[in-house]
């Protein structure tokens, strides 16, 4: 811990809403984050793991109460209910934070980024390549980060129109009721093997262990279940689907809202190259990369059931900067970062879920057609153009 | 017996068809603890207090449990404290296939081992905790040598109790020479247990040295007087380490080490400030030699391991492996790490002695 000046007199504010902050303002920002992680990993104990063996066991709960459900057709509502819960807690609070390493401290394989398989049917394994590392470390670079867009969408001006983008709405919509298999698909890059810059051969390893655990969950939700119920498999069968689909729904939903509102700075390769390093080649500063981080992401406002289901991503913000601290730590580190990130000017994106929504839904919308220099929505037009990221 | 155990492996496998991701056991350990196979549990039946510092604690091992420990072995005790796992190896002190299918390790509580002092003072009956199969060599051999002679120090009694309690479940103890010593009488584990079975068989015969009052044992001066005879038997030693360093020094002097066997408690786990040493990979046996400010990492590509990577800055945990035995040092926060066991992220870590990796 060194500067605890307020730089916010020396920042100058442009239309994006980045400000510029010299290197020593970046590496004290950095050091006063390193701070605050290195304070909560020392405190993590007991009542993180406890949090995390309940939520669990709530998650196991419901998924056996759905099951089991299903052969009260009655209840089929409520079956639909619990396993959709069930799906919406595996996938988020659980799987989505277990594999960041957020629990790897506690020494459990049940709960270790290795060896935790989520209720989903894009294999583990390849989600953390694409998501830890490719997202989380190259967050909102254009050209870089393959969440922008996701690959089949325009979400950013930097990403030049083609006529394609007209659906842009439309593959928002399927994107959203198929979201699972959206992610399964993710890592085959299939934008870059239709623009040439990605063989096909390099998928077939990955479509092998995609088509596995398609396999597993299809068999499980599709065929087993369904046919355990007798003469009531149809309605298991749409009750496991319409699960499926209520996850699919919910998660795109919250994803969506975390880079995209309005308010979410993206930014170019060469902009992120603010230092060198020991053999003089230019490199991001881990100041900057936090600064990124805090730009890059907006934060859902709301209660506490609302940060539970969207395993805590609805702080976005603090899950950026520390994607492997218990994700149960963000909302009580949420005033000290927003404090912290007034006090060197930066914005700190937040609002409820209707209108971050209603941000992302107008944008997936405006980008399908192409850019207009003079924005009429108030919105600005955005600064340097890179190299799309979709053909 | 076996045949049961394959359908009940087929039950579990078809099971996991709608379980799938998970296995049946994550969702039966919610209803019992124990009833998982995919890690081996036990939960603490009995605490037993021995002295005023040690204890037994007696633990029913859960599913997946199959070992049957050699009477001398040890077994990894995983216990959760604040959150999480640590690792410690204890000879089990009760002979094998007790009835009641319980095993048990008897732990002293050391002055700064704070796991020990945990087990002994700080576990409740109920407690789940986790196990590593039984291993080592120092064992009573099958069948066991017509003379033997034990040399024990302190807490070093554990694997001698589980022999002696072997033989004398057999009922017969061979010509047996037990030389135990302890800094007190008070703290002296087993020693109404072993006076009774020194009055009940006439071939064991047992030799209690109070440190304290009456010295440590000098090698072999001490010997000759103990149990004249020591050259003629098989000798298993287990206690500090300077007891066995002299042990060893006697034996190799009389030209007689392969009569003598040793159980060393204390590994030299490097930390305490150490910096860089031997890497090993255990999969290829490669090593190389790192210094404190190459990352485990760097180490690991420089040996030419295919060490799986990403961000290299400590966020991603792609590059997270298993530390099996070592100390690596968090160079984010100079917080040691050690195995076996610990997951270690290689991109933010280096060693602090020597260091096994799994991979």
């Amino acid at each position: 811990m060194t500067s605890t000046s307020t730089p916010t007199s020396t920042t100058t504010g442009t239309p994006t809403g980045k400000v510029h902050l010299t290197p020593e303002q970046l590496r004290a920002f950095g050091e006063e984050l390193d701070a605050i992680r290195q304070r909560v990993i020392a405190d993590l104990g007991e009542d993180d793991a406890a949090y995390i063996r309940d939520i669990v066991a709530t998650q196991r709960k419901l998924e056996v109460a759905g099951r089991a459900l299903m052969y009260l057709p009655p209840a089929w509502p409520l079956a639909v209910a619990a396993l959709s819960l069930s799906k919406i807690l595996d996938n988020m609070e659980i799987g989505h934070n277990v594999m960041h390493g957020q629990y790897d401290w506690m020494g459990d394989p049940g709960l270790s980024s290795r060896m935790y398989e989520w209720d989903n049917v894009c294999p583990s394994e390849q989600w953390k390549y694409s998501h830890n590392y490719i997202h989380h470390t190259f967050t909102n670079i254009l050209g870089k980060d393959r969440d922008i867009g996701y690959g089949v969408l325009r979400m950013d001006e930097g990403q030049e129109w083609h006529p394609y983008y007209l659906g842009n709405p439309l593959y928002a919509f399927l994107l959203m009721v198929f979201f699972e298999w959206g992610v399964a698909m993710h890592d085959l890059e299939v934008e870059n093997i239709v623009s040439g810059t990605r063989k096909l051969e390099e998928n077939k390893a990955l479509h092998a262990g995609i088509m596995r655990k398609v396999k597993r969950q299809a068999l499980k939700d599709y065929v087993v279940f369904p046919a355990l119920t007798g003469p009531l498999f149809p309605l298991t069968l749409a009750g496991n689907a319409a699960a499926n689909l209520v996850r699919n729904v919910w998660a795109f939903n919250i994803i969506f809202c975390g880079h995209f509102p309005a308010g979410a700075e993206t930014f170019t390769q060469e902009e992120c190259l603010d230092t060198v390093d020991a053999d003089g080649k230019p490199e991001e500063s881990r100041g900057h990369w936090y600064y990124r981080q805090v730009l890059g992401s907006a934060n859902i406002s709301g209660g506490p059931l609302l940060h539970l289901l969207s395993g805590n991503l609805s702080h976005q913000i603090e899950h950026h900067l520390f994607p492997d601290l218990p994700a149960r730590r963000y909302p009580e580190i949420a005033p000290e970062i927003r404090d912290l990130c007034a006090r060197y000017g930066l914005e700190y994106t937040t609002g409820p879920l209707h209108r971050q929504l209603f941000s992302v839904a107008k944008k997936i919308c405006r980008l399908a057609l192409p850019t207009r220099r003079t924005s009429t929505d108030g919105e600005p037009a955005q600064g340097p153009v890179t190299e799309p990221i979709a053909a | 017996m076996v045949a049961e155990r394959i359908s009940w492996e087929s039950v579990r496998r078809v099971g996991s068809r709608i379980t799938t991701p998970l296995s049946p056991d994550d969702y039966l350990r919610l209803v019992n603890p124990l009833w998982t196979s995919r890690e081996l549990r036990g939960r603490i039946e009995e605490v037993v207090r021995e002295t005023d510092d040690a204890a037994t604690i007696v633990i029913r091992p859960g599913w997946g449990w199959h070992y049957d420990h050699k009477p001398g072995q040890y077994v990894g005790i995983g216990i959760q404290v604040d959150g999480k796992f640590h690792w410690r190896s204890y000879s089990v002190s009760s002979p094998p296939r007790r009835s009641g299918g319980t095993i048990a390790i008897t732990v002293r509580a050391m002055p700064e081992g704070f796991l020990s002092e945990h087990l002994v003072s700080g576990l409740e009956p109920g407690t789940i905790l986790r196990l590593a199969k039984p291993q080592g060599d120092f064992v009573l051999p099958d069948p066991p040598p017509a003379r033997m002679l034990f040399l024990v120090g302190g807490s070093g009694i554990t694997p001698v109790m589980a022999m002696l309690r072997t033989l004398h479940r057999r009922g017969s103890l061979p010509d047996v020479r037990l030389v135990y010593s302890s800094t007190t009488e008070e703290r002296m584990i087993f020693r109404d247990e072993l006076r009774s079975l020194a009055e009940e068989h006439d071939g064991f015969s047992l030799h209690e040295q109070y440190t304290d009052s009456d010295g440590v044992l000098s090698f072999p001066d001490d010997l000759e007087q103990l149990c004249p005879d020591w050259r003629e038997r098989e000798t298993y030693a287990c206690g500090p380490a300077p007891m066995l360093d002299a042990c060893e020094e006697a034996f190799e002097a009389a030209g007689l080490e392969e009569r003598l066997h040793l159980e060393r408690f204390s590994l030299d786990l490097g930390g305490d400030g150490a910096e860089g040493g031997t890497l090993t990979f255990s999969n290829t046996n490669k090593s190389y030699d790192a210094d404190g400010a190459e990352t485990v990492l760097e180490a690991g590509e420089a040996a030419g391991v295919g060490m799986p990577y990403g961000c290299r800055m400590g966020i991603c945990h792609t590059c997270t492996l298993t530390l099996v035995e070592g100390t690596v040092r968090d160079l984010r926060s100079g917080e040691e790490l050690s195995g076996p066991n610990e997951r270690i992220q290689t991109c933010v870590t280096a060693l602090a002695g020597d260091c096994t990796l799994d991979i």
